[in-house]
């Protein structure tokens, strides 16, 4: 069997207030595998925004170990933690978070920008951007900006620019969150073509419908893991993907 | 693609989103860089002018005055009791060898006519080294003769403005005027020389020979001034030197007694301008400090302001990898934009205001590539001082708080 790409050992994230103190997570133990799909669900407060956090490397557990792609990234500081969160993990935030004024184009380059692997020219990295956004289908909208383009448009620009560096894993942070649900089903069906083609997603969410597009769900509660299964009866969004699985 | 153009086009964008509000802020540092090249400008203007004025008088110019004398411990008024005679002259230019050109000088106002034309100008009376101590030329004509001295001849040199005023559409020279109601032959016309640096206008003058002035005119028989010129410019001090010496031992001054008489030079009235630049100077520079000052804390304001207003897009920006350091780039670069921006309208400012001035005061233009350099590398420096904290700021932000920024 092959490496594990996350690999998370009684992670645990104190907060201090003041006096008292907060088990945002308290020995949470987990891997994912390259290829899963995996939904993290919980009710609010339940410690699954602090475990993204930690998992998507904004934040470092109290303690613990996090092995993300056989690399312990427990201990790094800012700067060695921005290095693998532009190298390593693909952010997909539930407000879009494109930058306002900037068109689609640009705003996938982004994170090419910040990128240390290699030094590419703009030519080879405005090929890349573009090559990303035509696997979510926005090829012919490349000059828009966030303000001209819909939210299910604006959330697929996300998903291009959190893919142009080819990370490890995608994290998304309830991505139909503010979408509707046919908009929300276009994105769950790039999720799961993206699954297809071999991404590791990790998914949080607090809808039961989209999870079930997952292939296993974790369920949070009071910073520890209280069930994890495989998806019984998964949702299929897709148009080919239809077909494909059934 | 290349890091350091995509920030300068972020800068551009965000500073172009609020063209106002990014004027406003660049305000105080296009008053305080206006001022710098105006300082700079004006102040070098105004050098060279009173330079070429003082160059003007002469070369290597000495001029004796009769000072105060001090009787029995009351000082009296400057020139209040005349002590240079004419037998001084004679005796500096007998004795002393280091000058090249002596002559007396005397001086009136008076009341010109020629045909229906009028004039009040000055009247000066010097020797036949006069024109030579004030390296003046003529323009027509000639100058009046040692022997046109002695004799009290009735004959005089117009400045310029003289000439134009009382022969608008006639050639002087030959001619007859009357000073105060005496007739008058014109010999010669000078050369213009402009004005000065009090704004008088140098060419407004007539000059006659000495001895003329002084009897027929003015009925005296004081010196007004000794003028001469050193035979070179090394020898100005020690011209000086052998002068005082001189007339002291004349007036039978001595030790420990005030001079009664006043020698200055060339040199000294050349300080003496400098140092009226410099106090002109130092009021400029410090109001061209305060106001970089000010326009650096208002730039400090508005990314301040900036940073919060993006928290947002930082946050973005940081969960995608920039570093911190990226992040204080960005901040940085757009202060340095804005105070280098408001550098640049404020050279163009300085320049125009420079040469407004110099068109009032008839200044030369100097346009210095120094002060140019120098008012960008001020407006520069204020924006990396001022947008040093702000930009800390927004790199020192913690990328999921500023992700959950409303």
């Amino acid at each position: 069997m092959s490496r594990p790409v996350i690999q998370i050992e009684n992670l645990t994230r104190i907060y201090t207030m003041g006096e008292t103190e907060v088990r945002a997570l308290d020995g949470v133990t987990i891997s994912v595998e390259p290829g899963e799909f995996v939904a993290i669900m919980g009710p609010s407060g339940s410690g699954k925004s602090t475990f993204m956090n930690i998992v998507g490397c904004l934040d470092r557990p109290t303690a613990g170990r996090y092995v993300l792609e056989g690399v312990d990234v427990s201990g790094l500081d800012r700067d060695a933690r921005a290095e693998i969160r532009n190298d390593k993990i693909g952010f997909v935030f539930q407000n879009f978070n494109l930058l306002p004024r900037t068109n689609a184009l640009e705003n996938v380059e982004l994170p090419l920008l910040y990128s240390k692997k290699s030094k590419m020219t703009d030519d080879e990295a405005g090929a890349r951007a573009r090559a990303s956004l035509k696997r979510c289908g926005l090829e012919d909208r490349w000059d828009h900006t966030s303000a001209q383009l819909s939210g299910g448009q604006q959330q697929r620009v996300a998903i291009a620019r959190s893919l142009v560096n080819d990370p490890a894993i995608l994290l998304a942070d309830e991505p139909t969150g503010n979408l509707d649900s046919k908009t929300s089903v276009e994105v769950m069906a790039i999720f799961q073509e993206l699954n297809e083609e071999g991404k590791t997603i990790v998914l949080i969410t607090h809808e039961q419908d989209i999870s079930e597009h997952a292939k296993r769900i974790v369920m949070f509660r009071d910073g520890r893991i209280l069930s994890d299964v495989p998806v019984a009866r998964r949702r299929y969004a897709g148009r080919p993907a239809e077909g494909k699985a059934s | 693609m290349t890091k350091t153009t995509n920030i300068l086009k972020v800068a551009f964008r965000a500073l172009g989103r609020n063209k106002l509000r990014s004027l406003l802020t660049a305000l105080g540092i296009i008053i305080g860089v206006a001022c710098v090249v105006a300082t700079i400008g004006i102040g070098e203007g105004a050098r060279i002018q009173a330079e070429n004025n003082l160059r003007s008088l002469g070369t290597n110019f000495l001029m004796v005055f009769p000072g105060t004398t001090t009787a029995g411990g009351v000082r009296m008024g400057m020139g209040s009791n005349s002590k240079l005679s004419e037998d001084d002259v004679e005796a500096v230019k007998k004795e002393v060898g280091s000058l090249a050109y002596v002559s007396a000088t005397i001086r009136t106002a008076a009341q010109v006519i020629y045909g229906n034309q009028n004039w009040s100008t000055s009247i000066q009376g010097g020797e036949v080294d006069w024109p030579l101590i004030r390296s003046w030329n003529l323009s027509s004509g000639q100058f009046f003769t040692d022997a046109d001295n002695k004799a009290a001849a009735k004959v005089c040199v117009l400045g310029q403005t003289v000439a134009t005023t009382l022969f608008p559409n006639e050639e002087p020279v030959g001619k007859t005027i009357r000073i105060r109601n005496i007739p008058f032959r014109v010999v010669g016309v000078l050369e213009p020389k402009g004005g000065s640096t009090m704004g008088q206008d140098q060419d407004d003058l007539i000059v006659a020979p000495y001895q003329t002035v002084r009897k027929k005119i003015m009925g005296t028989t004081a010196v007004g001034a000794i003028l001469a010129s050193a035979a070179s410019d090394d020898l100005v001090p020690r011209a000086q030197e052998e002068l005082t010496a001189l007339l002291r031992q004349r007036h039978k001054i001595g030790r420990g007694q005030d001079d009664d008489f006043m020698i200055r030079t060339q040199t000294e009235m050349l300080q003496q301008a400098e140092e009226q630049s410099r106090t002109m100077s130092a009021l400029l520079w410090s109001i061209a400090g305060v106001s970089l000052l000010v326009g650096g804390i208002g730039i400090m304001n508005i990314m301040l302001v900036s940073v919060t207003e993006r928290t947002r897009e930082i946050g973005v920006r940081m969960a995608i990898g920039a570093k911190g350091g990226d992040i204080r780039a960005q901040f940085l670069v757009e202060a340095v934009v804005l105070a280098i921006s408001g550098g640049a309208i404020g050279i163009g400012v300085g320049i125009g205001i420079q040469k407004l001035v110099a068109r009032f005061a008839g200044w030369p233009v100097s346009v210095e590539a120094n002060a140019i350099s120098l008012a960008f590398v001020f407006s520069a420096l204020v924006g990396i001082t001022f947008g040093f904290y702000p930009a800390l700021k927004a790199s020192r932000l913690d990328p999921i708080e500023a992700l959950r920024y409303e």
